[in-house]
């Protein structure tokens, strides 16, 4: 199995937000939140459509400016963004092809291109995209560019890894290779939190969850006890299916 | 003897046949003028990328005080009338110039010059709403990745590359037919600074306009040729979504 992390010795975790705050325009999409990521494990970021999920991980990952409150690390911010990683909803697919985008955040780190490419062609075929290196990114199929943000994700090895409803738009056998690489990942030391509808990937994923409404942290705790004794009503509706507002 | 507009559809055909001649006759002067045509605008072309290509992307995701200013600035540039460009160049490069010691004046140099600054800002511009739509797409991603402003700058042009060649031919499109500055600045001396245009203008005002023609036919392929040869050597329309 490819080694996810490169220096599990001096985490950037934990992740404290305190009393974090996102604006639009003036208008507050999420907070004050406050939380904190530490250890291993994956947590899982539950709740309706707006409810914040996007937000909340588009804040910790600093895609999304914190207007009150703090977001910080263990170490430095510039140190921090390098050991972090994002895969989002809809993959952004650089117009290269498939091994040379693979390699890209390598090389942005100062691997040599030919040494980065190795690389990315060793990560590629550990992600079932062996067949695909020399095809344009842009033209592969949903489950594919999703495998490949993946690894660009993780080839770096990243801290913790950000996945904002990575399987939204896959299909059942898709969603299973992306969850069985996420578990290996898992498995190599990277930390995870990701967003998902899917109330069943939360069941199988989550060592905890962090349940959002109405732009805040309603409901957060081990996924055992969310699933078998939410605290809230508005959780207890959720996991029923039922619609919550 | 009226001729009833047909005399002009004669020496256009005569135009035809004399570019032929020209060509086929591998015509010495006609070598000379296209070479030192393309010498001039292709290097033009290759400053002028190197500093409006980097500035266009620059632009894009760098936000500062004036920025749109700036853009609004460049796009009307785009407009900018060769005589007046030539004409300042002249002033900057003439004798009592600032940059007479230089003693660039009726030198291809100041040809280069005058077109380089012509061409820049179409180059820019150009590559400003090109890369402007790429970085939409790819604004996330590189946030996210970490690179820095010179990291995201280089994969946007990069990426851009074959969109950003349309820049490119816009501006050799815009420096091989350019009369106006190098006229003034080059001078149009045989053998030393006269280009197509310059020659046509020249046989025109003598009255020799199916040479003219021809040489204007000559342009015309030149120009095509070498985009023909750039998408060739680009490979663009052939890799799928790129």
């Amino acid at each position: 199995m490819l080694q996810t992390r490169l220096a599990p010795a001096d985490s950037i975790l934990p992740l404290t937000l305190t009393g974090a705050v996102a604006k639009v325009y003036g208008k507050t999409i999420a907070g004050p939140i406050d939380l904190q990521v530490t250890g291993h494990g994956t947590t899982i970021v539950l709740g309706p459509n707006g409810s914040g999920k996007t937000t909340l991980l588009r804040l910790m990952h600093g895609l999304q400016r914190v207007r009150k409150g703090s977001v910080t690390w263990a170490l430095p911010d510039t140190q921090a963004r390098l050991r972090q990683s994002y895969v989002f909803q809809s993959p952004i697919m650089m117009r290269r092809r498939v091994a040379d985008s693979i390699a890209y955040p390598l090389i942005l780190r100062g691997m040599p291109r030919k040494q980065a490419r190795a690389k990315a062609i060793e990560w590629a075929q550990e992600f079932g995209l062996g067949a695909a290196l020399d095809r344009p990114a842009p033209v592969l199929s949903g489950g594919e560019k999703q495998k490949l943000s993946l690894a660009r994700a993780l080839i770096s090895g990243p801290d913790i890894l950000f996945l904002d409803e990575p399987c939204a738009n896959l299909d059942g056998r898709a969603t299973r290779e992306i969850e069985t690489l996420l578990a290996r990942a898992q498995a190599g030391g990277t930390r995870i939190v990701m967003s998902t509808h899917d109330m069943g990937q939360a069941r199988r994923l989550a060592s905890e969850v962090v349940f959002m409404l109405g732009g805040k942290v309603h409901e957060t705790g081990p996924a055992q006890d969310f699933f078998n004794g939410p605290k809230t009503p508005q959780a207890v509706a959720f996991i029923n299916g039922d619609i919550v507002e | 003897m009226k001729c009833w507009g047909f005399c002009r559809m004669n020496e256009i055909t005569q135009g035809l046949y004399e570019a032929a001649r020209l060509i086929f006759s591998l015509d010495s002067d006609l070598l000379e003028i296209v070479g030192l045509s393309l010498r001039v605008t292709l290097t033009a072309v290759v400053i002028a990328s190197a500093i409006g290509l980097p500035l266009g992307a620059w632009l894009v995701i760098n936000r500062f005080r004036f920025r749109r200013a700036t853009i609004a600035v460049m796009n009307a540039l785009m407009g900018l009338p060769p005589v007046v460009v030539g004409l300042l160049v002249y002033m900057l490069l003439s004798r009592s110039g600032p940059f007479g010691v230089l003693d660039l004046l009726f030198t291809p140099t100041a040809m280069i010059i005058a077109q380089v600054i012509i061409i820049l800002p179409l180059i820019a511009s150009i590559s400003h709403q090109t890369i402007r739509d790429l970085w939409a797409e790819y604004h996330d991603l590189l946030i996210s990745l970490g690179a820095s402003r010179r990291q995201r700058i280089m994969a946007l042009l990069w990426d851009g590359r074959r969109a950003l060649l349309t820049a490119m031919l816009a501006g050799f499109g815009r420096g091989i037919g350019e009369v106006g500055a190098i006229m003034i600045v080059g001078g149009n001396i045989d053998h030393s600074t006269r280009v197509l245009t310059t020659a046509i203008s020249l046989e025109t005002g003598k009255g020799n306009f199916a040479f003219a023609m021809g040489l204007g036919f000559v342009l015309i392929g030149l120009a095509v040729a070498v985009n023909l040869l750039i998408h060739t050597l680009s490979r663009t329309e052939r890799a799928s979504v790129w």
